[in-house]
């Protein structure tokens, strides 16, 4: 079985990212990136399949920037067997993503996609679902437990109020939770390893796909800063406050 | 110009989830119909017609559509989508998991979680766990909308009189299945919908140690809640983590005790009215967005807090 993992190069989720003062965007200049935490679950699960020898070949994708090719080293660094980079300066939005992942699945004819839940830069949720849907394949999103057993995969998925097992036909796609696995540390040798894997480049022209953006972002603004708190000396005197001056008790 | 927004139901009880987004497509205009898709959901409808705002409940009723299986219910959306100009979700799991699902097929962007309505075609939403708010502009004809259900107030879920149309039921899509469910047992309030919510982090320290908070809990009628810390050592249940990719809660009052304040959670409780941080580190990053700080050991204080409510 063939697996595609899509992976998106995103801030470094620990950085506390600035608005520009134009107010036209984030100020990414500059900033540590790295792979989206959600699809390096997404590569080390792949990667336990091919280990369990249920995958035959890991093939990670990215869309975007040249500099996109490291966050793809990193999944080859992972597990990923080759990768491909779909190149383009242009601003991508999740219907477009999917659109080109389509014809990369299409192409490379995978059985399996396995994408995070969603980006922490843009949040939205989106890639996984609209790439099944064009694909007319089952979803299988917020996965916290993957069982391939024959034409079917068995997934738990988080959901608001527990947990639930759902059966999909394969081909199908995954999306991630965070406690779908714990992903391992890249070692030094297989990050040499990486660098001579192959690595194709492609573009949305190639693909046949139309990449412009549907959603136009008219500003970018500061969340409303919250007033500055105080520190309170012991138990009374916060249950004094929230009484006496919150009034929330 | 009339706006669809999708039911979140258990085959029971309409979940209130869906008035916030009933309230949020009223700042779009238009008429509101709501779609209730299920199995043995006529009381849904029922409830969904009382709803303060709605014109009209569109009910989808067979065995294949009762447990909300995307494949299903995003072909049943897509079967009366037709005539809508906006379609609605809340952004609640089985809302995000749907929505992209129809606005692909329709071939138009989906918008997620939003917080504001500024017009017909232009939206707030946060962005990079909430430490940015984008305005976005839709130039779709049909705009697929999520909404953050605590950034729009609840619509009234008795007053309204709307009429219940069946509508057809799509044919069984066959890709997937329903196997299992785990409901975690709470008898609470509902984590999203509290008023209260008392949460503890990695400073627990033990699964036995978060039942420190329910004494305190139980007093202020609050909803336990965790961080990912907490959730990811196994002292709490994964669907009571408040932060980006956890819940999104705004009570009245949120306790943060033993939480440092890392920007994942802070995503997803920073609306709160009132935030109260106990943490014995003075420069934890929780106390920069709490009202009231309490430097103290939470193995003292909470027990103390308790008995002073």
């Amino acid at each position: 079985m063939k697996v595609l993992v899509p992976v998106k190069r995103v801030v470094d989720y620990n950085v506390k990212v600035r608005v520009k003062s134009d107010q036209s965007g984030v100020d990414i200049a500059n900033v540590k990136m790295s792979m989206n935490p959600f699809d390096e679950i997404a590569v080390e699960e792949a990667t336990r399949l091919k280990e369990a020898g249920t995958a035959t070949e890991i093939i990670a994708v990215s869309c975007g920037v040249a500099q996109c090719q490291e966050t793809l080293r990193t999944a080859m660094a992972i597990g990923a067997d080759r990768a491909a980079l779909v190149q383009t300066d242009v601003e991508l939005q999740p219907l477009a993503v999917a659109k080109l992942l389509k014809a990369v699945a299409e192409k490379e004819q995978v059985n399996l996609v396995i994408l995070g839940k969603q980006a922490i830069d843009d949040d939205a949720n989106q890639t996984g679902q609209m790439l099944a849907a064009l694909l007319g394949w089952p979803q299988a999103t917020f996965a916290s437990k993957v069982v391939i057993e024959g034409e079917n995969a068995k997934v738990t998925r988080e959901v608001d109020g527990g947990l639930e097992t759902i059966s999909v036909k394969l081909p199908a796609i995954i999306t991630t939770d965070l406690r779908l696995n714990e992903p391992r540390y890249v070692t030094l040798p297989n990050i040499m390893k990486a660098k001579k894997k192959q690595l194709d480049t492609l573009t949305p022209e190639e693909l046949g796909v139309d990449v412009t953006p549907r959603i136009k972002t008219l500003k970018v603004s500061e969340p409303p800063s919250r007033k500055a708190g105080i520190k309170v000396a012991d138990v009374a005197a916060l249950v004094d406050k929230l009484k006496n001056e919150a009034k929330v008790i | 110009m009339t706006t669809l927004v999708i039911a979140e139901h258990d085959n029971k009880q309409l979940k209130p989830a869906t008035l916030n987004a009933v309230a949020a497509a009223q700042k779009m205009g238009g008429d509101i119909h709501i779609l209730v898709a299920g199995s043995g959901a006529q009381d849904v409808a029922a409830q969904a017609a009382k709803a303060v705002g709605v014109a009209s409940v569109l009910l989808a009723d067979a065995a294949h559509l009762q447990d909300g299986l995307a494949e299903n219910v995003a072909e049943q959306v897509l079967a009366v989508a037709g005539d809508y100009s906006h379609i609605v979700f809340p952004a609640t799991a089985s809302g995000k998991n749907v929505a992209p699902r129809v606005a692909a097929k329709l071939d138009v962007a989906q918008i997620s979680d939003i917080t504001a309505v500024d017009s017909a075609d232009t939206f707030e939403r946060p962005i990079y766990a909430g430490n940015a708010i984008a305005i976005v502009q839709s130039s779709d004809e049909k705009k697929v909308i999520t909404v953050r259900v605590t950034s729009f107030d609840a619509v009234a879920a008795e007053g309204g009189n709307a009429e219940v149309k069946t509508v057809d039921a799509v044919a069984d899509s066959g890709l997937s299945s329903f196997v299992g469910r785990e409901v975690a047992k709470n008898d609470r309030p509902e984590l999203t919908a509290a008023t209260v919510v008392v949460s503890g982090g990695r400073g627990m320290g033990s699964a036995e140690n978060f039942k420190l908070l329910e004494p305190l809990a139980d007093k202020l009628g609050a909803a336990l809640g965790a961080s990912r810390a907490a959730v990811d050592a196994g002292f709490a249940p994964n669907d009571w983590q408040v932060g980006q990719t956890g819940k999104i809660v705004a009570p009245q009052l949120y306790v943060a005790i033993g939480i440092s304040g890392a920007i994942q959670h802070l995503a997803g409780m920073k609306d709160s009215k009132v935030i109260v941080a106990v943490n014995k580190d003075p420069e934890a990053p929780i106390f920069g967005v709490a009202d009231y700080g309490l430097v103290a050991d939470l193995f003292t204080a909470v027990p103390e807090l308790e008995k002073a409510i």
